[in-house]
């Protein structure tokens, strides 16, 4: 059998899906925050809609990724290793404009930027991250993280090299101290992964030192997972004081290190890692999409923003009702919103929404663990829930060969997604 | 027309025809954050690209029912319809391995 060309195209106009083009030319899709949830979006708008105009707006120019980050800091890994430029999406035919966006107009669909320029839209992917809350801690302000590092909102990649930094300084048998936020915050698992790889170096450089954690939780992810690890690993190193007993750190002083609980404990230390309370990153607030809790609700099924239509806001800017604010969980909501935003431009209903997470952990170098999570929409289509019966943390007990493979299998998630992103 | 009637069904069925854009459906996005993109596999994780549709969803049944030791598949696969891992199972299979 052979087929024409003209019977080709036939069938092709045939099947052929509403186009994107608008009067004066092509839709315009525009994405504010070059993260997992603006890259992710970014590039898979151009892989699947070809016909789209795309727009990222993102100030650096190189993207530092906070997964990872904490094997940097435990020294098994380089800043190169984490860090990613946007050549890849330019190759794919994004636009890419390296500047802040400094306001939204959503009656006008028009984003400000830093240097001037006023860029219209037909719908915005909006994914601008956190905003660390300075002073939530008493005494822990910008200048107070320039000695005692976050090291939570990578930027440059200056936060995560300080504390590297502090922790090679640190003499054998110093303290290192962590304060750890309350729910919701930025990647759950993250802050006790960081305690792992710090116990790690620890245990091979200065393996006199103690690990202080002082939690504002009284539970936390893996937690089983997590302590059993510890337990196997590092022996004796790691102390994890919960709020209630009296974990909450409510007031730094930068300059003795001195980290201050809910009811006046003092603990001085050598290195001090203060991971604040957060919220939305500062253009979400200013633009009126977050609520009282610093964040913002959306549509469960297509992330637009509940304040204004035609604004998708995923990562860790919006209210996910039971996902984690994860770079897995930003890439799946940013593909859902772009998917969205083009269905209702061609006057279609938005596709059915299904939510995937992969979160993997290193307790040791070569000690994996994860948690699973699915998530769909309700039938009503007003949250969010896990799919029952799916999803959990990886099996505890003695076993070696599984937490061997997900650390392999964590390295191969990390080659993928940033792929799926960047490349 | 017949020609035309052939071809329109061969791109409702989603098979490979010159100049016909293969469309992963939405389900398969979220399995490419670890099998790599376009399923071409990542290092220990394997590859899902041009694999045998049928071993793949006989795969993914037999991690939902348990009956198939899993680092974290078992987990991910109670997650899914019957209709979505045959769906996802059709995409990769039909990308070049």
């Amino acid at each position: 059998m052979t087929l024409s060309r003209g019977a080709l195209l036939g069938a092709a106009a045939l099947l052929a899906t509403p186009s994107l083009s608008r009067a004066q030319g092509q839709a315009r899709l525009l994405v504010v925050g070059g993260g997992f949830g603006g890259a992710s979006a970014a590039a898979f708008a151009r892989r699947r809609y070809p016909d789209l105009a795309v727009t990222l707006v993102e100030p650096k120019t190189r993207f530092v990724t906070c997964p990872y980050g904490n094997l940097v800091i435990g020294g098994v890994r380089q800043m190169g290793d984490i860090t990613h430029g946007y050549d890849g999406l330019r190759a794919r035919g994004v636009r890419v404009v390296h500047d802040w966006a400094t306001g939204i107009d959503a009656a006008a669909k028009r984003v400000r930027l830093g240097g001037g320029e006023t860029l219209a839209y037909d719908r915005l992917i909006l994914s601008p991250g956190i905003a660390l809350r300075w002073g939530a801690i008493e005494g822990y302000d910008e200048a107070a993280s320039e000695r005692l590092p976050h090291a939570w909102v990578p930027g440059d990649g200056a936060q995560t090299l300080l504390l590297r930094r502090q922790l090679e300084e640190m003499p054998d048998g110093g303290v290192v101290g962590l304060a750890i936020p309350g729910n919701p915050f930025r990647c759950p698992p993250g802050p006790y992964e960081r305690i792992s790889m710090i116990a790690a170096y620890l245990k091979r450089h200065k393996p006199r030192s103690k690990i202080l954690a002082l939690d504002a939780k009284d539970a936390f992810s893996k937690q089983g997972l997590f302590q059993d690890g510890w337990n196997a690993l590092y022996p004796g190193m790691i102390e994890w004081v919960p709020a209630n007993r009296d974990g909450r750190v409510t007031r730094v002083d930068a300059a003795e290190r001195v980290l201050e609980t809910e009811f006046g404990t003092r603990h001085k230390v050598d290195v001090a890692n203060v991971i604040p309370p957060q919220s939305a990153a500062r253009i979400a607030i200013e633009a009126g999409l977050t609520d009282q809790s610093g964040w913002a609700p959306v549509n469960p099924v297509t992330l637009e923003s509940r304040v204004a239509p035609g604004i998708h806001v995923v990562g860790d800017a919006n209210i996910p009702g039971p996902m984690p604010k994860s770079g897995y969980i930003a890439n799946s909501t940013a593909k859902q919103a772009v998917a969205s935003a083009v269905a209702s431009l061609r006057g279609e209903a938005p596709p059915q929404a299904l939510y995937y997470n992969t979160c993997y952990s290193h307790v040791g170098e070569d000690y994996g663990i994860s948690i699973v999570g699915i998530f769909r929409p309700n039938a009503e289509g007003t949250a969010i829930v896990e799919v029952p019966n799916s999803g959990g943390v990886s099996p505890r007990g003695d076993l070696p060969e599984q937490r061997r493979l997900e650390a392999t299998y964590a390295d191969s998630w990390y080659e993928s997604i940033t792929k799926d992103m960047f490349a | 027309m017949i020609r035309i009637t052939l071809v329109a069904a061969a791109l409702a069925a989603g098979l490979p025809l010159a100049g016909a854009r293969a469309q992963a459906p939405l389900v398969a996005e979220g399995c490419i954050g670890c099998h790599g993109p376009n399923g071409a596999g990542a290092g220990g994780v394997p590859a899902l690209a041009g694999r045998d549709r049928a071993e793949l969803v006989a795969l993914m049944a037999a991690f939902r029912a348990n009956e198939r030791p899993a680092t974290i598949m078992g987990r991910v696969a109670r997650g899914y319809t019957e209709a979505e891992i045959a769906a996802a199972a059709d995409h990769f299979a039909r990308l070049p391995r």
